[in-house]
């Protein structure tokens, strides 16, 4: 059972460490400052909870891992993030909607996640699910105002649509070890949040005058260790001064 | 109500120095951030501090600098052992900000969060009706949700003109 406490652990910090990098690569190229300063205070969040879920496999693992060492030394295969939070950044439709669409599905799982029955879990998704809640209401927000925006912020809108669509189905495919911790009360069984999480995108894409997409091929795998060539090109950028200087800090 | 002792109330009082390094005017104890203190026996028989503090926001940036500053605080007011302890459960809300906090960033020209259970809105496109701290017009709007860092929000007073921070209830 300790192992799939470990590797769900693992999968909810992987989750929020790719998305939280992938987010600060608007670090100063946002379109308005607003904007730049709203996607970076997103990634800060994000990444704050991925400290705290490392910092809880160290405890667990209790072999010398720390939160840096889980970050910046596995390798892609040892990921277990959704292959939706590794999709490049494109244009801002794209951040948004993979935002969006993520925010949705995190708010759910946190939601169940604060009743789980290991107190840290738990405690991490209380504190997490106030800031999600911002980033499900802004990018919702932001959803609908380039949807219902101007031709070309619309046509970007579909066009994010459908780039986006087929790996909203990894989200709610449970995993070996997330059946394991939710048959134990510790994790939560995210096939059981797919319902909600649609009535939510029909909701919005309603505002935004976008429709939904028909039945599309469903990508999965990421939560498995198998990934696409972004996440590769994510840990060559976030992982290469510990792997050229192991150690260093400043 | 738990009864303190000489060297606890001493210690709280202390605590009132230290100021968050986000916002300066501000004190540890006024954000509602020291949730605890204990005193324990070392191992070899002296006393010590146990401070337990809780985070404002998961990925706040400055609690590594707080901890350290509440340290450097009780250390050279003569408290040897000291050992911050962070915890998550029960989560930080601004209601546990103090009334002389809410005054002081509003003194300070942040406009005081509002109390969570009347107005927090999350519907889509709600304003908060939010006081403008430099003029007090309630005729004001969010720029943005997101501001200079996590806790606050960017309003802009629709009476003087001028553009403030809310330190949005959480």
């Amino acid at each position: 059972m300790k192992q799939h406490l470990i590797d769900y652990t693992i999968h909810l910090a992987d989750n929020a460490l790719i998305l939280g990098h992938r987010n600060s690569e608007w670090c100063g190229h946002g379109p308005v400052l607003e904007q730049d300063i709203a996607i970076t205070n997103i990634s800060l969040d994000l990444i704050g909870q991925a400290r705290n879920f490392y910092q809880y496999v160290a405890l667990l693992k209790d072999d010398g891992s720390t939160e840096d060492t889980l970050a910046y030394l596995r390798d892609a295969h040892e990921f277990k993030n959704c292959l939706l939070t590794e999709q490049p950044n494109g244009d801002w439709a794209q951040t948004i909607l993979r935002q969006f669409l993520f925010s949705n599905y995190q708010y759910l799982l946190y939601e169940k996640l604060q009743h789980s029955k290991d107190e840290q879990l738990a405690a991490i998704a209380t504190k997490a699910l106030k800031e999600v809640t911002y980033h499900l209401r802004w990018s919702s927000e932001w959803v609908i105002r380039l949807g219902d925006g101007t031709e070309e912020s619309h046509r970007r809108m579909e066009n994010a649509i459908n780039l986006l669509s087929s790996f909203a189905g990894e989200l709610f495919e449970n995993t070996n070890y997330e059946i394991a911790c939710a048959n134990d009360n510790i994790g939560v069984d995210v096939s059981s949040l797919s319902k909600s999480w649609m009535n939510k995108v029909k909701e919005i894409f309603d505002k935004a005058t976008l429709a939904i997409p028909g039945h599309s091929k469903m990508q999965t795998g990421g939560k498995e260790g198998k990934h696409s060539k972004y996440l590769t090109d994510i840990l060559a950028d976030l992982q290469t001064l510990q792997r050229t200087y192991p150690g260093c800090e400043w | 109500m738990k009864v303190l002792s000489l060297v606890q109330k001493r210690i709280w009082s202390l605590l009132e120095q230290v100021p968050d390094p986000e916002v300066p005017v501000l004190s540890v104890i006024d954000l509602g951030i020291v949730r605890d203190v204990q005193l324990y026996t070392t191992p070899d028989g002296n006393g010590g501090v146990e401070v337990i503090i809780t985070p404002t926001y998961t990925g706040c940036p400055a609690m590594d600098m707080i901890s350290a500053n509440i340290k450097m605080e009780l250390l050279s007011n003569g408290f040897q052992h000291v050992k911050i302890t962070s915890v998550l459960a029960p989560a930080w809300t601004t209601d546990w900000m103090t009334e002389q906090g809410k005054q002081k960033l509003k003194e300070y020209g942040i406009a005081p969060p509002n109390p969570k259970q009347q107005v927090c809105r999350e519907d889509l496109f709600a304003d908060e009706s939010v006081q403008c701290p430099h003029c007090n017009s309630y005729h004001t709007h969010r720029i943005s949700e997101f501001g200079s860092t996590a806790c606050k929000a960017l309003y802009q007073c629709d009476e003087c003109k001028e553009p403030f921070d809310y330190f949005k209830c959480h």
